[in-house]
């Protein structure tokens, strides 16, 4: 921060060499920083013979054919079928997010009702509450319930509001709309709910756009959960598929396996570039997790 | 509005007292409830009574098959003083905890203020270096740090230190740089608490004859105290339940020698590998207080050198 160059007015402006040196330095973090990712993506198209043991990152030639065994999947599961159950345990869970918790968000935003100060105040405790406390007797729940290996404890929850960090990232946001407009609406005899849907819902969507990519893609990348519920590889996602490769990764799986590494991250990467204005901004507003 | 504020949940929203009364307040009420509905639920069945089952079968012996049999304190005093990779997995976190959260928020800081004077490429760096916050999650990323730092990866090639994964003494910090290298999470929200430190208090303190050093510490470290500590404790809550990078640098084992056996992993070991449900039930129950505790240390010591500014929101 010492770089900062906000060289001390001069008349004429000088060569900001402080501020030069300031991008030089981002620049080089970033490579750095990004090194990881162009390692994936190099690694994934060498041959067998030189994933490990060559510090080229470029492979002498493109080995297309990883790709073709990772599209074979895994366990005699194709990878259209793991692509499908991430992708049907993802939508899932956006769509319960961005239903239950805006709901909630509405009446602790707008609406007043008896024990609302505790009850807000255990909604943000939730969002501390260590993940692992509660995943054992939630798991013995759902086992008494004969639904472990479905989809349903990774879902349901969702459907139930459990994720306090968008129920709070909602009610910052709609805290800033104009109350005016909701009054205007109740004059003209709108009931709670119409003005919910009506007013309200429509003026949230940016909050509802942050709440549904961030659950995307924490969805998408979440391990630990698929781990513990799902054991039938019908039933796998692509992380757990990729997970079979951490037990046994000799050397000549090695391609495929980042092949396969490579487009389980691709919707994540598509995401980002597309959402990343609302993805940082919506950090930055709302201020949690990663 | 700042980034850390979690409103005081008292602070009702004021209404103006000419605000027409249409209908009834009870029926208001009863919208309020029927919109808290699925909350109210999850909160019941997914939250709180997990946590009084989980309690309860921390007192017990459980294997998910035969009914729980109660054991009294056996499970707690067994972790506490007859298993040694208890103890290990404790060693192993707080190890882990203390090397990425301070690097990590430190890198953060320094990058957020490179980028706080910047007027061109800020918005192109804020979202290149955000971006392993999001990535880093996966297992994708985990596989690759595992090859990277293995024997003859790039960490090896470019060091010579031959396979840190393979390292007792290494392998946690491997682990540890895939959680510092996500820093732009951290970074986004100490940045937007720069941009909101007004400049006449830059201007104020060139005007006294405060330098930039004097500067940064004179306004910039108390103005952004309340994010720095909203950064560290919630980076620490988060690093003390890592899981997934441990998981894949040691394919799933905590080795090696025990040595990337974080305290989640070890759970995970007790309750879903060794079906010891009653167990694992009373080591969540330790990590929820010793989060607990943590957190209300870090509150209390925040009295001395967090700052809140007194006009408010802004």
């Amino acid at each position: 921060m010492t770089t900062t160059a906000t060289s001390t007015a001069a008349p004429r402006k000088p060569v900001a060499w402080g501020r030069i040196a300031l991008h030089l330095g981002c620049l080089a973090a970033l490579l750095v920083m990004l090194y990881p990712l162009a390692w994936l993506l190099a690694t994934s198209l060498k041959p067998a013979n030189e994933v490990i043991a060559s510090l080229d990152l470029l492979p002498s030639r493109l080995e297309w054919s990883n790709y073709t065994t990772a599209f074979e999947g895994v366990n005699d599961v194709s990878i259209w079928r793991l692509l499908s159950n991430s992708l049907l345990i993802a939508g899932g869970a956006v769509l319960g997010n961005v239903i239950s918790c805006s709901l909630a968000a509405y009446a602790f935003a707008r609406l007043r009702f008896r024990f609302r100060g505790p009850l807000f105040a255990f909604m943000i405790a939730t969002i501390m509450l260590p993940h692992h406390a509660i995943l054992i007797p939630q798991y013995i729940i759902f086992n008494q319930l004969g639904l472990v290996n479905t989809y349903w404890p990774l879902i349901l929850p969702k459907f139930l509001a459990t994720e306090a960090f968008f129920v709070f990232l909602i009610v910052q946001f709609m805290r800033g709309l104009p109350r005016e407009l909701e009054e205007a609406a109740r004059i003209d005899g709108c009931g709670p709910f119409r003005s919910f849907f009506q007013v309200v819902l429509p003026l949230t969507r940016p909050a509802l756009i942050t709440t549904a990519i961030f659950t995307f893609i924490w969805t998408w990348n979440d391990f630990f959960t698929q781990l513990i519920y799902l054991f039938d590889p019908e039933k796998f996602t692509l992380t757990l598929a990729l997970r079979s490769f951490v037990d046994a990764s000799s050397q000549s799986s090695f391609g495929p396996m980042f092949a396969m590494s490579v487009i389980a991250l691709l919707p994540i990467v598509l995401f980002f570039l597309a959402f990343q204005r609302f993805l940082v901004e919506g950090m930055a507003s709302s201020g949690l997790k990663g | 509005m700042t980034t850390t504020d979690i409103p005081a949940p008292t602070a009702r929203p004021k209404r103006p007292a000419t605000a027409p009364k249409r209908r009834p307040k009870r029926e208001r009420e009863g919208a309020a409830w029927v919109f808290l509905s699925p909350w109210v639920l999850g909160a019941i069945v997914l939250t709180l009574l997990p946590m009084a089952v989980s309690l309860y079968l921390s007192f017990t012996d459980y294997n998910l098959f035969d009914p729980p049999q109660w054991v009294g304190l056996r499970n707690y005093t067994q972790m506490f003083t007859e298993d040694p990779r208890y103890w290990r997995s404790v060693v192993t976190t707080v190890t882990y905890v203390v090397i990425a959260v301070p690097l990590q928020l430190a890198l953060a800081l320094v990058v957020a203020l490179a980028l706080k004077s910047m007027k061109r490429g800020k918005a192109f760096y804020r979202s290149a270096f955000y971006a392993p916050s999001l990535l880093g999650a996966s297992m994708s990323i985990a596989l690759v740090w595992r090859a990277v730092f293995n024997d003859g990866g790039t960490v090896d090639n470019l060091l010579g230190t031959g396979g840190w994964v393979n390292k007792p003494g290494w392998a946690l910090l491997a682990v540890a740089l895939l959680t510092v290298w996500q820093f732009g999470a951290p970074m986004v929200i100490f940045l937007a608490g720069l941009q909101q430190i007004p400049a006449e208090l830059y201007e104020a303190a060139a005007v006294d004859g405060a330098g930039k050093w004097r500067q940064f510490l004179s306004v910039t470290v108390p103005m952004l105290s309340p994010v720095l500590f909203f950064n560290l404790v919630l980076q620490t809550i988060q690093a003390f339940q890592v899981f997934t990078p441990a998981f894949a640098v040691s394919a799933g084992k905590g080795g090696p020698a025990d040595s990337t056996l974080v305290y989640t992993m070890y759970l995970y070991d007790r309750g879903f590998v060794a079906s010891h449900m009653g167990y694992a039930s009373a080591m969540a129950w330790v990590l929820l207080l010793v989060i607990g505790v943590v957190t209300a240390v870090l509150f209390r010591t925040s009295r001395s050198w967090v700052f809140y500014a007194s006009e408010g929101d802004r």
